[in-house]
């Protein structure tokens, strides 16, 4: 395949970036989109050139490294995949791609399509668990869980932080994040003790990251990568309201 | 003479933990914060090292390459773990999971310590579900369990494909409870680069901050190394792309044993090799195994129609189909060990009756499965494992077969640790898959996780304070002395030199060089003639790697290329060790399988006469050998056998 590709180009958080223009030939389309970059690394690398920088470490879709804007989509265009399983038999031969990096005031970039996603562990180190130290659990089957729950549970736990939700977003939210970590703790016995004060904690602390408000529009949910569901947004503010009304 | 003393304590072996436990030396908790400790690495063992540490009172620094701790690769692990809960009233115990470890690990563990884990594998499951984990349940709420390979019983717990998610990140999340309560000092992006010593004990680590290309010292009363396995000396593998070898290496040319470096395993169901462009190998989960069925055409004829693409695997009737796994071995079938299934899937290849376009392939196969129980239940085990098959080959498994063939997944071998997971260095420790310790020759499926938490929460955490007992009078202290101060040196000319060289060719090309070497001398059949040839391959990519190399842009900023050249660095000298290690274990075990040492029905033979040791290396300067030392394996609960999964 030949491609032609616009990547965005910033050398560091405070210089203004721009777009560049590359051309690649003999890319077969059993690549996946992260080695068709690798082979224009290594051509720029011949040219001593500095190659593009981008996150990425399994290359198998769980580690949530990898992220950047494929011709408008975060992830490019395929479903419930991250960057690293696209492959470029879903491009035609000769096609323009444009590539850019997650764009959200709480992601600033730190060069070329590299972001900085701390925010979401700060998410997660405010409330984003349950406070169970080493050695004090009981056996694992005292408490029965609804399979039903344990299922819905792991299905908001699937989660890789990657992002994509908030670059999708127009506000820039983080809703679909904080609401999958939510869920997943609250639909467990385990994690209803502490609900509300997490609840509480864990929006306090998104808004003051920077993140925008949620205004339902659904885009996190058509371009997240685990198939997370709006669903669990409902459950957020359902835990939300209830944290405030209890006070 | 150095020798190598595991430290195992005293009693039968069912007694010796308790035993340690009882009589191992504590730390107060007024004195526990005033004692640092450096954790590398946040996977299972990192991470569940770090919580546990800092909620006992310690004062954790944990590093990790990545952006977050959260992607440590331990997340990558998809079919579960194992414990010996006895849950299916199958007939489990802890003994029986510290005999099938022993005798999957092919008679080269260490007994107790593999018996301490299968004790402690309950915790861990008690532990993860008080977390939050949310592993798979039955109707009636309680927890469901799966087989894995090597094993009779059913003792894999899960959550769907993503065991190792969702384990990392429970252990993540009691992690980041510890970093907001000021236990833990976090440092995301922050390459540890070498080891500093001082008095003969690990003091502290020089690392290189990966956005600004920084050179940073930090200083502590010990040193965890929780760093992963080496699998990415050969390439192409299962392993994360910035999974290295440089932390331990490192420690290792500061003193620390290398224990067993040739023992490697390759995993026998990944997604085949597809171009030259590959960057990595994408693993199709064991518990695969449980339903789908492996074979290959029974006649040469048919492969290579197959692999011409005249016919596809429907056209081929029942009878014209070779099961060779259930053929070979009737009582494991499809699930016999991990190294048993790839040896099996080389030789049918090898002899011509492999399929997919390379012929390097084998199908696996859920036709029958899908029709005992139905597509919505395999999809219900398997689906997300199918979805990223679908991805990659764009091929549907409901439909057609899987294509598999093995590649490198796990380093059973590692830095070299006694009973209480210390290195030969004093203060300096490793857990997880980065230490030797636990699998001899071949891990069982579902036991890495099991054995990363292990170390983590249950082991590691008793252990470190025998030794920082002693410390407790050694205040915190700066890192302005001469000791960092040669360290830092050491690594600053040493990334100068990478950068100064200002060749042609760039980071990859020699590593595919030294990966396709061991591959082909140093993989799955390894010979006395082979393994030679690769020593003097190495070195010649090792020559022109320090004379041709290119790293574009600037030492001391975000340089990726440069961070990948000092890993290659480290690993073009480990590959050599390993074909070493392996040339000089002249028996076949496990993972390490010598054809000049195989049964007449191509099964590994063991040497136990000569070879019921654990090889710890030391190095001895960039211009002599390194030197090999001995710590015999003593089978006392366990009789020696061959092993027999027919």
């Amino acid at each position: 395949m030949e491609l032609y590709l616009k990547i965005w180009r910033q050398k560091n958080a405070t210089e203004k970036g721009r777009f560049i223009d590359y051309t690649l030939q003999d890319v077969s389309p059993d690549s996946s989109f992260l080695e068709m970059l690798d082979i224009l690394n290594e051509m720029l690398i011949v040219k001593g050139e500095e190659p593009v920088v981008f996150d990425h470490d399994c290359r198998e879709g769980i580690c949530g490294s990898c992220g950047m804007y494929i011709n408008g989509r975060p992830h490019g265009p395929d479903e419930l995949i991250s960057a690293c399983q696209l492959h470029m038999r879903k491009f035609s031969d000769g096609e323009t791609i444009v590539i850019e990096p997650w764009r959200a005031r709480a992601f600033p970039v730190i060069k070329d399509l590299m972001v900085d996603r701390t925010a979401f562990d700060e998410i997660i180190q405010e409330s984003g668990y349950i406070s169970v130290n080493t050695g004090n659990a009981p056996d694992a089957n005292a408490i029965p869980v609804k399979k039903e729950s344990a299922d819905l549970s792991m299905d908001a736990a699937a989660c890789i932080g990657c992002g994509a939700c908030v670059a999708a977003c127009k506000n820039a939210s983080a809703m679909l994040f904080v609401s999958a970590k939510i869920s997943h703790l609250a639909l467990l016995p385990q994690g209803k003790v502490e609900a509300k004060e997490r609840a509480n904690a864990i929006v306090a602390k998104m808004d003051a990251l920077g993140f925008g408000n949620c205004t339902n529009t659904g885009a996190c949910e058509a371009e997240c990568p685990k198939g997370i569901k709006l669903t669990n947004i409902s459950r957020l503010n359902r835990e939300y309201y209830k944290s405030i009304l209890a006070g | 003479m150095t020798t190598l003393d595991s430290r195992i304590p005293e009693g039968s072996i069912d007694k010796k933990w308790s035993n340690f436990k009882s009589s191992q030396k504590l730390v107060n908790p007024a004195n526990k914060r005033k004692l640092d400790i450096i954790v590398v690495g946040t996977g299972l063992a990192g991470a569940s090292a770090a919580a546990s540490l800092a909620e006992m009172g310690f004062k954790v620094k944990s590093f990790c390459y990545q952006d977050s701790p959260r992607r440590a690769h331990s997340i990558a692990a998809q079919g579960g773990i194992n414990a010996a809960k006895n849950y299916p009233n199958d007939g489990d115990s802890i003994y029986r999971l510290f005999f099938d470890t022993v005798k999957g690990g092919d008679y080269r563990s260490r007994e107790a310590n593999v018996y301490r884990l299968a004790e402690v594998s309950n915790n861990i499951i008690d532990q993860c579900v008080a977390q939050g984990v949310p592993f798979a349940r039955e109707y009636g709420g309680t927890l469901a369990n799966r087989s894995f390979g090597g094993a009779q019983v059913s003792r894999t717990f899960y959550a769907k494909g993503q065991t190792g998610q969702q384990l990392l990140l429970g252990a993540y999340q009691a992690q980041s409870r510890q970093i907001k309560l000021g236990n833990i000092e976090m440092n995301s992006r922050m390459e540890m680069l070498n080891l500093v010593i001082i008095d003969g004990k690990a003091r502290g680590i020089i690392a290189r901050d990966v956005i600004t290309g920084e050179i940073k010292r930090y200083s502590a009363h010990a040193v965890v190394l929780a760093t992963g396995g080496y699998g990415n000396v050969f390439f192409l593998s299962t392993m994360a792309m910035g999974a290295n070898v440089t932390a331990a290496w490192q420690s290792h040319k500061k003193g620390a044993a290398f224990g067993n470096p040739c023992y490697v395993q390759i995993h026998p169901t990944c997604i085949p090799v597809h171009g030259e462009f590959q960057s990595k190998l994408t693993l199709m989960s064991e518990s695969l195994r449980n339903d789908g069925r492996i074979w290959v055409p029974k006649e040469k004829e048919d492969a290579e129609k197959i692999r011409k693409g005249e016919i596809t695997a429907a056209d081929l009737p029942e009878e014209k189909r070779d099961y060779y796994l259930e053929r070979r071995y009737p009582a494991f079938g499809n699930l016999v060990p991990r190294d048993v299934a790839s040896r099996a899937a080389k030789e049918r290849c090898d002899a011509g009756y492999g399929v997919g376009p390379t012929g390097l392939a084998v199908f696996l196969d859920f036709e029958d499965a899908i029709n005992r129980l139905g597509k919505d239940a395999i999809e219900a085990k398997y689906g997300n494992l199918f979805q990223m098959y679908e991805k990659i080959v764009d091929d549907n498994p409901y439909e057609t077969p899987m294509m598999i063939y093995p590649a490198i997944h796990y380093a059973m071998g590692g830095l070299w640790v006694d009973y209480e997971l210390q290195t030969t260095i004093p203060g300096l420790f490793a857990a997880g898959e980065a230490n030797f310790s636990d699998h001899g020759a071949n891990r069982l499926g579902a036991s890495a996780l099991m054995q990363g938490l292990a170390d983590g929460y249950f082991v590691l955490p008793y252990t470190i304070q025998n030794y920082l007992s002693d410390e407790i009078n050694t205040p915190r202290f700066s890192t302005d002395t001469q000791e960092f101060e040669e360290a830092e040196k050491e690594t600053v000319g040493k990334l100068e030199k990478l950068f100064n060289i200002k060749g042609q060719k760039s980071v990859d090309t020699f590593h595919k060089k030294l990966g396709k070497i061991m591959w082909e001398y140093v993989g799955m059949a390894r010979t006395k003639e082979g393994l030679n040839k690769a020593i003097d391959l190495i070195k010649e990519v090792r020559e022109d790697f320090y004379k041709d190399l290119r790293i574009p842009g600037e030492m001391n900023d975000l340089n990726p290329e440069l961070q990948k050249a000092v890993r290659l660095a480290d690993f073009l000298e480990l590959g050599e060790l390993m074909a070493r290690d392996a040339l000089h274990r002249e028996e076949s075990c496990g993972g390490h399988f010598r054809e000049e040492y195989q049964t007449k029905e191509g099964e590994a033979l063991r040497n136990d006469t000569d070879f019921t040791y654990v090889a710890g290396w030391f190095f001895k300067g960039e211009d002599s050998d390194p030197e090999v030392v001995k710590e015999p394996l003593n089978f006392e609960a366990i009789e020696l056998k061959q092993r027999n999964y027919k």
